[in-house]
């Protein structure tokens, strides 16, 4: 995998952080395919097709895809099985 | 809704200049620009007059600040927003920005450890935000760059670096060319290899974190020989750019 064309997870931090609170590409993500857990920055990101396909760094799998429009963002996650994030500690306020 | 996500919001650019002939900085200002952590990026999107929009993701370049952010923004061959970005844009132009995101490939000045950046040709950005960040918080962790560039001519920030590597603030700065150097360089001119990864320790000693930044085959590589030098892969962050989408 020398190809330079290929990016990673940390490209989509904008439009993630447009659909979800928590900071995603810090997020652990596990592979529904191989069972492969890491954070969402250091998937494979292809971005030179229509939006972005992540795949997974161990098994090549897709792991999702993001289509941005004019107006929406499209988020397809079939290939992550669980997404794991920072809970906010007890205690404290909510925002 | 309790909140809502990071807003578009407008930005001017307030001066810009080539830090090569292709890599240019930008500062922009941008009013309710809250401030970001080294490392993190912000969006860019461009509005065409029929309405066409076109959106990147780039690193900022500088130290955190309220209501204003600069960006060196590497032209790609074809890239639209790149060549505007670069050839383009003037004082006084609008766009938006969207930002700071992201916060795996970031680093704050309460982290003590010794660093480790690693940056392959405009692979740099991010971490000279975190060697700015460094130098304006005054911290004293040990700091280390390895920069790789194809020539001496293609090194963006060269008086910065050289100010900051001789300022005795515990910072030292390694050049690796890969196509060509300087006619009395100790080091032959060829790509990243495990001296120059060996040479970091000697520096800095062992690293508490490693930040390695640049296109896909650099990431990759520059990991695999801080991996084989036995440092554990649990310390290596890591973010890829490259000439697609531009």
């Amino acid at each position: 995998m020398d190809d330079e064309r290929v990016l990673d997870g940390n490209v989509l931090a904008g439009d993630l952080g447009a659909v979800f609170t928590a900071e995603m590409t810090s997020a652990t993500v596990t592979c529904a395919g191989c069972g492969d857990a890491g954070a969402l920055a250091q998937a494979v990101a292809y971005v030179d097709a229509p939006g972005t396909v992540l795949r997974c760094r161990g098994c090549e799998g897709v792991l999702a895809r993001v289509v941005r429009t004019r107006d929406e963002v499209w988020l397809e996650l079939r290939g992550i099985r669980s997404i794991r994030v920072p809970a906010p500690t007890v205690g404290a306020s909510p925002a | 809704m309790r909140r809502t996500s990071t807003p578009w919001l407008r930005a001017r650019v307030a001066s810009a200049w080539l830090e090569t002939r292709t890599a240019r900085t930008l500062v922009l200002d941008v009013p309710g620009w809250p401030g970001h952590d080294a490392g993190q990026h912000l969006d860019v999107r461009l509005t065409a007059e029929d309405g066409y929009q076109a959106q990147r993701s780039y690193s900022i370049a500088s130290a955190s600040a309220t209501d204003r952010v600069e960006l060196t923004v590497q032209k790609v061959p074809r890239g639209e927003v790149s060549s505007y970005l670069v050839d383009v844009a003037r004082e006084g132009d609008e766009l938006e920005v969207r930002g700071p995101v992201g916060g795996w490939f970031r680093w704050t000045p309460d982290d003590e450890r010794a660093v480790s950046l690693v940056a392959g040709g405009s692979g740099v950005v991010p971490v000279m935000a975190m060697l700015r960040a460094r130098q304006q918080a005054g911290s004293t962790a040990p700091f280390h760059l390895l920069y790789s560039t194809r020539t001496p001519d293609h090194v963006i920030y060269a008086d910065e670096l050289y100010r900051i590597a001789t300022s005795g603030t515990g910072v030292e700065i390694a050049y690796v060319f890969t196509r060509g150097g300087l006619p009395d360089d100790v080091r032959a001119p060829g790509r990243l290899t495990a001296a120059d990864v060996a040479a970091v320790e000697a520096s800095i000693g062992r690293p508490g974190r490693v930040f390695v930044c640049g296109p896909n085959p650099f990431v990759e590589t520059a990991t695999r020989l801080f991996l084989d030098a036995g440092h554990p892969a649990s310390i290596v962050r890591t973010e890829r750019f490259g000439p697609t989408g531009g």
